[in-house]
């Protein structure tokens, strides 16, 4: 039973959550653009908001990044590049403690302002509480796992982990049965990863896949023309 | 040289009476929405004063428009792309919505069910974000309302930079004057500039600065951009909105809404030509009280053959061009040289321009308590001070507005002694500079105002680049969500959106007939072959029992009945 549940939720729920995040996101683009935002409260209360989501978006962009670098690249390419597994987790730990903890003291400045100031209470949606105490649990699991790893520094738990992660995404079976012996800890944090893949297109997490970094690319100034200029259409220039 | 043609206004504040009637009938139309309860497109001020939002001139505090770097280049004041994007997260320049005001309503429902009591039962103020009661209205829209509040808290106006504001503080000294504001709708947006996502853009054709909806994902770096905070967040959408300068309305040939119903006749609108590679370099200006005449250097003249040729080249109309030459704003911006950009020093080059108010000086003069010089009264001892309205207008350059006000006093003088006297004394107006046929036209378009003379605005020439058959079955007006249903209240104006239309079948299409009107295919019901049948087999047996109107071989169609049809009004 537990091991049909553990493939359920670890072997299966990824394709669900990860399908319908892809499905979902491009059908939402399509169809619902006015509704594609982040969702700023910061005209109704700013004081709380600038520090803690500064802090806390400056500590997530990293903590993400490291996830994806950290979960994705194969083990040929640490050898490759002479990583060893100790210090590929050490790494992982010490940044990802340092911006984790940035970013959830950050997400707990804007949770105490969502939940308990009345201007943001009372415009919130119950998907934006929802998705940002869905973060905030999950950012507290994902701390949770700093000192668990601290007990197994050999990194062969992490190789685990980082395995299982590369399995679901290589498409390679037998992945969920490795995660039996790890720590419940790891395992809400891995179920609640992939939640969170699957509630992004649905809520102000959309906002994600719009990162204006093409901003740094363009000019300040955006004219819009409707007509095509009249040199082109054949008249003397 | 490219030229490029743009819709502009001019307020003549020396007519503005203060009504509100620009503003509440804008808010009525475009902003009478949950999230935009505090957001007024069009609000009117009265000066000096700090405004809505509070302290809004003082770019010190909001970081608005652009700065010229010592290497002569510009960039928007609250930082490059780099820095804007490091704030987005929390934009610490961001005005909150108490720098506006708590929107509020009334519990006016207390009124029907209080029960019964020895006084009468009391409609209190109720917050429109929270809902919850607000015990004391403490700012308002219009809080300072031909100078309410006391001196100290208005004193900290901006404009009175280099002025003695003390004495104007006495009761004896004091003045006023009416600000109606608007977006700029400016040459060198610092709002577009500052949007990271691009959403922001000024439309080619007629200069229009336009939010798109759809693109917008509310990084709400605009609103701290724009010097004249006339983006508003919309804290329920999640978007930005802003003034769009009644884009539906001015491309039909018709006036915006606050022009339109401008009790005062103080708005006027037309086409200004202007060299849109010149923008930056004027932008760049050096000496702040330069700028004014430089954003003149960037407008053409209209009558200039050289002008015309290359803007027909630039694919501009030739009916544009013939209206740029009635243009009342060309006459009184660039011509005649008595309205001015408010605060050209943002760099943002406006485009909504104002007449200096005039009247103080007038009535003192007719009391007897000013001293003519020579013919016209000296403007110096203004009730307004001089320097304040440059600070407002010029950039603080004082001679531009003393110049104006003279034109216009020596308009006054030279229509009175012609109409009562019966004596045109082209003196009065040589003194200023003008010739007797151009004051008489601003005499005509000042003080008469006809509305043929206030708003000349071509229409748009959308069939040339849009093909109606695509258009059918649009949207129209939507909440911006396209024809998907978001399910979302409190939606925003149409702002232009860029994205494809949704498919539509028009029933009289089918029928070779010319077209009815749009419907909408939310569904897939008129796609249906069967259906489609059914429908032309009922139109036949209609036009069989000569029910239903009929096309005629020269494409007019025949009302039911046999009746030609009536000749259109137009």
């Amino acid at each position: 039973m537990i091991a049909f549940a553990n493939t359920l939720i670890f072997g299966y729920y990824p394709y669900v959550a990860l399908s319908v995040f892809l499905t979902g996101s491009v059908v939402r683009y399509n169809r619902t653009q006015y509704l594609w935002r982040s969702g700023s409260s910061e005209l109704l209360r700013k004081r709380e908001l600038v520090i803690g989501s500064t802090l806390f978006h400056y500590g997530v962009l990293v903590v993400l990044g490291g996830h994806l670098v950290g979960f994705v690249t194969p083990d040929a390419v640490l050898d490759f590049l002479g990583v060893s597994l100790r210090a590929h987790q050490l790494l992982a730990v010490v940044a990802g403690g340092i911006s984790g903890t940035a970013a959830w003291v950050g997400l707990t400045l804007l949770v105490h302002r969502r939940l308990f100031d009345p201007r943001i209470r009372k415009t919130s949606s119950a998907m934006g509480i929802f998705v940002l105490l869905l973060v905030w649990v999950q950012l507290t699991f994902g701390l949770a796992t700093v000192p668990l790893t601290l007990h197994h520094l050999d990194g062969r738990m992490f190789q685990v982990l980082v395995h299982y992660v590369q399995s679901i995404l290589y498409f390679q079976p037998g992945g969920a049965a490795t995660l039996l012996p790890v720590s419940w800890v790891y395992k809400v944090h891995i179920f609640l990863g992939f939640t969170f893949f699957l509630v992004w297109p649905f809520s102000r997490l959309a906002h994600i896949w719009s990162a204006p970094v093409w901003y740094l690319l363009r000019l300040y100034q955006v004219v819009r023309r409707r007509k095509a200029p009249a040199r082109r259409r054949g008249m003397p220039s | 040289m490219k030229i490029r043609a743009q819709i502009g206004m001019v307020l003549n504040l020396d007519k503005c009476i203060g009504c509100h009637t620009c503003s509440v009938t804008c808010k009525n139309v475009w902003t009478s929405r949950e999230g935009m309860e505090y957001a007024w497109f069009n609000n009117v001020e009265t000066k000096p004063g700090i405004g809505y939002p509070k302290e809004w001139e003082d770019q010190k505090r909001w970081f608005g428009g652009w700065q010229r770097l010592p290497n002569g280049e510009i960039r928007p004041r609250q930082g490059g792309k780099w820095r804007i994007l490091a704030k987005i997260f929390g934009n610490p320049h961001l005005p909150e919505i108490d720098d506006y005001y708590e929107p509020w309503t009334y519990d006016y429902e207390h009124l029907h069910t209080a029960g019964e009591s020895r006084t009468s039962p009391v409609a209190r103020p109720v917050s429109a974000i929270t809902g919850e009661r607000m015990e004391k209205i403490v700012w308002g829209p219009n809080w300072e309302e031909i100078l309410g509040g006391e001196f100290e808290k208005r004193s900290k106006d901006y404009n009175f930079e280099d002025v003695q504001k003390e004495i104007y503080g006495e009761f004896e000294n004091t003045f006023m004057m009416y600000l109606p504001r608007l977006c700029e709708h400016c040459l060198n947006p610092a709002c577009v500039a500052s949007c990271p996502t691009g959403a922001i853009y000024k439309r080619e054709e007629d200069g229009i600065v336009l939010i798109d909806q759809e693109k917008c994902r509310g990084w709400r770096m605009c609103v701290s951009g724009c010097p004249y905070k006339k983006i508003y967040y919309n804290w329920k959408t999640g978007k930005s909105e802003k003034c769009i300068f009644c884009y539906p309305r001015i491309e039909s040939g018709l006036p915006t809404v606050c022009s339109e119903t401008c009790v005062g006749r103080i708005r006027y609108l037309g086409v200004l030509l202007y060299d849109a590679d010149r923008i930056k370099e004027a932008a760049s200006t050096e000496a702040v009280g330069d700028l004014y005449e430089a954003q003149l250097g960037v407008f053409l003249d209209p009558s200039d053959p050289e002008v015309e040729r290359q803007a027909l080249e630039d694919g501009i109309p030739q009916a544009w061009i013939d209206a740029a030459r009635r243009s009342p704003v060309y006459k009184m911006a660039v011509q005649w040289k008595i309205a001015f950009p408010l605060h050209p020093e943002y760099r943002t080059l406006p485009m909504v321009w104002y007449v200096p108010p005039l009247s103080p000086v007038q009535a003192a003069l007719e009391n007897g308590y000013i001293e003519r010089k020579e013919i016209i009264p000296d403007v110096e001892s203004l009730r307004i001070p001089m320097r304040y309205l440059a600070n407002l207008l010029t950039g603080g350059r004082i001679e531009p507005v003393a110049l104006a006000l003279k034109r216009m006093l020596a308009m006054r003088s030279f229509m009175r002694k012609k109409n009562i006297e019966g004596v045109p004394d082209e003196r009065i107006v040589e003194a200023v500079g003008m010739t007797r046929t151009e004051v008489e036209e601003m005499y005509r378009l000042m003080a008469i105002a006809n509305y043929e003379d206030r708003y000349v605005i071509p229409t748009t020439h959308r069939e040339e680049v849009e093909d109606a058959y695509e258009l059918r079955g649009g949207c129209g007006f939507t909440f911006g969500d396209g024809c998907a249903s978001g399910g979302l209240t409190g939606g925003a104006p149409a702002q232009e959106s860029s994205r494809s239309r949704p498919l539509a079948f028009d029933p009289a299409q089918t029928l070779g007939m010319p077209s009815t009107g749009t419907f909408v295919n939310r569904g897939s019901l008129f796609s249906k072959p069967e259906l489609r049948e059914r429908i032309r087999a009922a139109v036949e047996r209609r036009k069989a029992l000569g029910l239903a109107p009929r096309v005629l071989a020269d494409g007019t169609v025949q009302p039911p009945g046999g009746a030609p049809p009536a000749p259109s009004p137009a």
